[in-house]
């Protein structure tokens, strides 16, 4: 829903003692955050320490081993498979890769889940489809397929179909990787611009800090050495301000 | 929980001004108010401009953001002013989605194309796959010939894991299909031989039958759909990956490094399999013959040797070894030019198949007539 937000502030999607793992091996314990109403939250830290997997686990693709996601104070995981898929539906996805069906046109993979999971009528998806499109400003690539377009574009097609379910949350991975700066801030503009006017949730995994920056009013570090968050804010105050030499080195681009 | 209602738009016209209040759930998966009577009543003389606001109620979606949009490109044809008071949020949207003009459409499909321009489309395909080909198989020959100077490197260890998919997995499909090809052939023999009290030549027919024809056709079928599809694809995904790029990029030419190790394993693998193939049939033609006929394994030994020559195992070789160079053609062909994209891989992987199972049936017609003609 799109709507812009009375609970701005109010927790959205809460981390409970979340321990991620790959059989025996602890990727990160101990994860305790709250994503809040209208936040662009920042997952970050370095390379390897389960960025990407953290938000697998909060978007429930994979399960974590210990701890739980709340979504709108209903626990995810300890909840029946369709309380699980009726949560899903609050959520939009974007991949590292962008993700896009090669076989499908622009057009066609944002159709498909108005498709599959609306009533609408084909005029009124193509009306969706099309507003989408112009809205991360590939209005008229309706019948492109994705081997057509650049990476950027692609990029920018992954975030419209994302949103085409006009989800109250939105997960990024990586949005800006591999694209230059320009097409990179560019990117970051429209996230805020999407955040500001449909009131979306946003959590972004980068390490990107002009990103972080520009567009993260909350953010969690996560440390690849003791495997757990060390702090979680607002990533400017956490630049100059954290207890943590870790998070400022981070946050400063290596410079103590 | 916040109560729901309808979508709904309070209308009053004012002084010219049409003013239109949005309330209630504006969201996809509800009723809506129909656009086009809006439209006509923006569309009336009596209007001159037209001022849009929202109820303190309104909750709103995509759908809203659409249904304005149009209003307001509608009211633009007219020439009439359009006045928002909108939340922020909508007018942000429209003018987010109103900031990059679209772009022309691909007009591939716009014009209707003729027959006469089909079958030029089609031609020029099939002149420009036909260079391919033989631009690929002039390559492959390029290849073999710096194989046959010494001058072409290729890892080993690629190489014997190439031979064992090749060769040694494959041996379970081939004793099965060969042996139940025995079997039919045996059968189809003893209904008809049997008749004549000539039950001893079922060794002759089964012998001939898989050493020279049999044996080498099915092994091929199955190779092109076991191995030239798995060629097809490993090269197709490497495709899609960029790898084989990478190869070229690094002065490594992807035909001695990818093709020819893949059509040596075959090359090498499918005489040892046509001859296991061969044992298998004529080892299931004397299991008939033993159920059925009580056939001893002396005689049907003796009657096996009798029947067959050496002109019929070479033949069976020859034949083996062509449709195992053309499924690796194949196989190949379509994986190093296959597109980019996930399901071009799948396309290139089923061609690999029906252009193999298509060559060897070509294959197979041209060299039986051949070699009756030259009498072997």
């Amino acid at each position: 829903m799109a709507s812009p937000n009375p609970q701005i502030g109010q927790p959205h999607l809460q981390v409970q003692n979340l321990t991620m793992a790959y059989g025996d091996f602890v990727i990160q314990h101990d994860l305790n955050f709250n994503v809040n109403y209208g936040d662009i939250f920042i997952i970050m830290g370095g390379s390897g320490c389960g960025k990407s997997t953290l938000l697998k686990h909060m978007i429930g693709l994979k399960r974590p081993a210990k701890g739980d996601i709340l979504f709108n104070d209903q626990p995810f995981w300890t909840s029946s498979e369709e309380t699980q898929a009726s949560i899903k539906r609050n959520f939009g996805a974007m991949f590292q890769a962008g993700a896009l069906w090669s076989s499908l046109t622009l057009a066609e993979n944002l159709a498909l889940p108005l498709n599959e999971y609306t009533c609408l009528a084909q005029d009124e998806i193509q009306d969706v489809v099309a507003i989408k499109l112009a809205l991360v400003g590939l209005a008229g690539y309706e019948n492109f397929y994705p081997s057509e377009i650049s990476g950027g574009m692609v990029k920018r097609a992954a975030l419209a179909r994302a949103m085409v379910m006009d989800p109250s949350m939105l997960f990024l991975d990586e949005p800006s990787a591999g694209l230059d700066p320009i097409s990179s801030r560019r990117l970051d503009e429209l996230i805020i611009e999407l955040s500001q006017s449909m009131g979306i949730t946003i959590a972004i995994v980068t390490h990107e800090l002009p990103s972080i920056f520009t567009i993260g009013n909350n953010c969690v570090f996560l440390d690849p050495e003791t495997r757990t968050m060390l702090e979680t804010g607002d990533p400017k105050i956490m630049r100059d301000n954290s207890k943590f030499e870790k998070v400022r080195y981070f946050l400063n681009r290596g410079e103590k | 929980m916040k109560e729901t209602s309808q979508a709904s738009i309070s209308c009053s016209l004012e002084h010219s001004c049409l003013e239109l209040s949005f309330e209630g759930d504006w969201l996809l998966q509800k009723q809506r108010p129909s656009l086009t009577d809006y439209l006509s009543q923006c569309s009336d003389p009596k209007v001159s401009k037209i001022q849009v606001s929202a109820s303190d109620e309104l909750n709103w979606d995509t759908s809203l953001v659409i249904f304005v949009r149009k209003l307001k490109q509608h009211c633009i044809t007219q020439n009439k002013p359009f006045y928002s008071a909108l939340p922020d949020g909508i007018a942000q949207l429209i003018t987010l989605a109103d900031a990059v003009p679209p772009i022309q459409a691909k007009n591939e499909n716009t014009q209707p194309n003729s027959a006469l321009h089909n079958i030029g489309k089609k031609a020029l395909g099939i002149r420009q796959s036909s260079q391919e080909v033989l631009t690929f198989v002039g390559e492959v020959t390029l290849a073999f010939g710096k194989l046959l100077r010494g001058r072409v490197s290729f890892r080993k260890q690629d190489f014997g894991i190439l031979i064992e998919d090749v060769g040694p997995k494959a041996l379970g499909i081939v004793s099965l299909i060969s042996f139940l090809l025995g079997v039919i052939l045996a059968y189809m023999g003893a209904v008809q031989l049997g008749q004549f009290g000539a039950q001893i030549y079922i060794a002759d027919l089964v012998g001939i039958g898989m050493v020279r024809e049999m044996a080498a056709l099915m092994t091929g079928i199955i190779l092109a759909g076991r191995t030239g599809a798995a060629y097809a694809a490993q090269l197709g995904t490497m495709q899609v990956n960029e790898e084989i790029d990478a190869y070229r990029t690094l002065g490594v030419s992807p035909m001695e490094f990818l093709v020819l190790p893949r059509m040596l394993a075959l090359m090498v693998m499918v005489p040892f399999l046509i001859i296991y193939a061969d044992l298998v049939g004529v080892i299931s033609g004397f299991v008939v013959a033993m159920g059925i006929f009580d056939i001893g394994l002396l005689e049907y030994y003796n009657q096996t040797l009798n029947a067959l020559t050496f002109n019929h195992f070479i033949v069976g070789l020859i034949k083996g070894c062509c449709y195992g160079i053309l499924v690796a053609l194949c196989g190949c062909y379509q994986g190093i030019n296959c597109g980019r994209s996930a399901s071009a891989v799948g396309q290139a992987t089923t061609r690999a198949i029906v252009f193999s199972i298509i060559a060897i049936t070509i294959a197979a017609s041209i060299l039986t007539i051949l070699f009756q003609q030259l009498g072997i």
